[in-house]
């Protein structure tokens, strides 16, 4: 990767900051806050797959665990930047657990995407059974299909009644985007991100290069969870209730076309097409004419077929060749091998 | 006494119905490497059309056994020639792409039947063994997927066509020297799995409320029961759908319903941790 970290550092604080400044005025701040979360929650999902080489059908999972984290401590705690916190760890210990399971016995591509979904699929069975008063956890009705409303949300720390909502709201989430997106960044320039991309293009090689690709993989796992689970903590605050929808398929299918038509192996791809198709429910919500799932379903199924390798890098490319600019290096002008080698290593 | 029986037809019922289920996937996927990922779409449209049908006055058995599975097929064949045909040996782009799919029928089917629950009551009455009251139709169930499993089997390897997609699926290349187009025979396979989709829905559909997602309640299960079945075809669906419906209804006469689906997710994992290649990569070696 070209460039430096400290360039990029401002580049991502620059476009952050002009974003916050000029996007309220376009769209409206509550919308822009779940695009933003979204654009966090799709960045998790880009980072585990698009550089890890990890295809996890169950991303929704860490998501909603972070929810529902966030929602029992809140309750629990009575303010939130420990929930917010808990948010964070608790889907990383769960997939750090999960990843040991799934890595050390060297499951393949396939496999791996039945675990993930199956976890899912529990984890919504089980929280969707809870509705009875004894499913408690402290003073925290888990509420089963209904879900847990009225948490406390987010506050300045140390100040509990200091509650942060509407426009400050999305400063915050936008700001931690922002924050999110420079550890990407700075994560895929460390040696662990350069060794990763490795493992993703070449599990063998790297195994025979002496690096333990198994923790290695669940370490990388673990780290896209903690991301997913702060989106879910800040989803909670967002939306004030969560609910088992949080772990539905539905919403791990989301994440997943976000990143195909985003463009896997970016890092600003996952995050547009995030926000971009986010944004395009929302709008396709206002109408009855077409069913929301109908579009979906033909944007993943026309991005397979003719872009499979998502708006951005096809975008970059075209810019490259309308600029003039050479391309750097044989790498680039390769064509992609079949996704099916790639992620088997 | 009565209640050992009872509990018999249970279990035979579950792993039959798991055996419906996952037909259709085993055959795909079994055959030409595509996880279909839209196949609880399939189950969906195959319940939908066995009600529109039933609803138009035709006989229930003939909507379930001849319509259902006839327009499912010629669904998946549009399917195979518009989208899977551009994706073969990409397994994971066809997983997205069919995943597309199923939320594209979801979509079709709320458009056109509404978002609310449909359905056709069971055309088999009950009965009593001894003091309980069991569901007719759940011989039916078990009678069907008994039927389906030797079909499958006399046609994979009595008949010629089962030779030729067998040799196929071993070597296309080899396949194509001697004549056949594996083009074709993948189209053929592809329409023959969606119909048996198509079946499966359309015998479950009785059971259940209608509506548009619910697909979904099908792909999960059907999905682990050929995963976890592993490389052979009928064997491997008849082990694990075994042992998931054993599992299944064990849990769920123990503890609850929810409780059973759960147990049979949780030894789908463990199942996979310690046999990555399925069932029939360690055991069965070299059957059908």
């Amino acid at each position: 990767m070209p460039g430096d970290l400290t360039r990029d550092a401002i580049t991502i604080t620059l476009v952050t900051g002009v974003l916050i400044w000029v996007l309220p005025l376009i769209v409206g701040t509550y919308t822009l806050t779940v695009l933003a979360i979204y654009g966090m929650l799709g960045l998790s999902l880009g980072l585990v797959w698009g550089f890890g080489g990890i295809l996890c059908f169950g991303q929704a999972a860490f998501f909603g665990l972070g929810a529902y984290a966030y929602a029992i401590f809140a309750i629990n705690i009575g303010e939130s930047t420990v929930p917010m916190i808990l948010a964070v760890l608790v889907p990383a210990v769960f997939a750090a657990f999960l990843g040991a399971l799934m890595f050390y016995g060297r499951l393949g591509d396939v496999y791996l995407g039945v675990i993930t979904l199956v976890v899912t699929l529990i984890l919504f069975k089980v929280i969707n059974s809870t509705a009875g008063p004894q499913y408690v956890i402290g003073n925290a009705r888990l509420g089963g299909f209904n879900g847990i409303p009225g948490f406390p949300t987010l506050n300045v720390p140390g100040i509990p009644d200091a509650y942060i909502w509407g426009d400050r709201y999305f400063q915050v989430c936008a700001v931690l985007l922002g924050l999110v997106c420079m550890l990407v960044t700075a994560l895929l320039r460390s040696s662990f991100g350069r060794i990763a991309v490795g493992i993703r293009e070449n599990e063998t090689r790297m195994s025979l290069m002496g690096y333990d690709v198994r923790a290695r993989k669940t370490a990388m796992f673990a780290i896209g969870a903690a991301i997913a689970g702060l989106a879910g903590g800040l989803f909670a605050n967002w939306a004030e209730i969560v609910t088992p929808n949080l772990f539905s398929l539905g919403q791990s299918a989301e994440i997943i076309i976000w990143c195909i038509v985003g463009g896997l192996g970016t890092r600003l791809g996952p995050v547009l097409g995030a926000a971009g198709l986010a944004y395009l429910k929302f709008l396709l919500g206002q109408q009855a004419v077409v069913d929301n799932a109908l579009v979906t379903g033909l944007v993943l199924v026309l991005f397979v077929l003719f872009l499979p390798k998502g708006v951005v890098p096809a975008l970059s490319a075209l810019w490259r060749a309308g600029a003039g600019r050479r391309p750097r290096g044989r790498v680039r002008q390769r064509r992609r091998p079949p996704r099916r080698e790639r992620l088997n290593g | 006494m009565d209640l050992y029986v009872v509990v018999l037809v249970e279990v035979l019922y579950g792993v039959a119905s798991l055996i419906l289920i996952s037909a259709g996937l085993a055959i795909v996927f079994g055959m030409i490497k595509v996880i279909n990922l839209a196949h609880g779409e399939f189950m969906m449209m195959g319940g939908y059309a066995t009600i529109t049908a039933v609803n138009l006055g035709v006989n229930v058995f003939v909507a379930m056994l001849v319509i259902a599975p006839v327009a499912v097929g010629l669904v998946g064949l549009v399917v195979e020639r518009l989208v899977i045909r551009h994706l073969y040996g990409r397994l994971v782009d066809t997983m997205l792409a069919t995943w597309g799919l199923s939320l594209f029928f979801i979509g079709l089917a709320t458009m056109i039947f509404g978002n609310t629950t449909t359905g056709i009551s069971t055309p088999i009455p009950g009965f009593a063994i001894g003091d309980y009251q069991v569901n007719g139709y759940n011989f039916f169930i078990i009678v069907a997927a008994a039927l389906l499993l030797v079909a499958m089997l006399s046609v994979l390897k009595g008949t010629r066509a089962g030779l030729v997609a067998r040799g196929t699926m071993q070597g296309p290349e080899m396949a194509a020297a001697l004549g056949y187009s594996p083009d074709r025979i993948y189209m053929a396979t592809f329409f023959c799995g969606s119909a048996l989709s198509g079946l499966a829905g359309a015998i479950l559909a009785p059971l259940v409320g209608l509506v548009p997602t619910s697909g979904g309640a099908y792909i999960a299960k059907a999905f682990i029961t050929v995963i976890a079945g592993g490389p052979s075809l009928v064997a491997g669906l008849l082990s694990s759908a075994s042992l998931f419906g054993v599992v299944n209804q064990a849990f769920t006469f123990a503890t609850s319903p929810v409780i059973g689906e759960v147990a049979l997710l949780v030894a789908a994992v463990v199942l996979l941790r310690i046999l990555p290649q399925g069932v029939t990569g360690t055991f069965f070696k070299g059957k059908i």
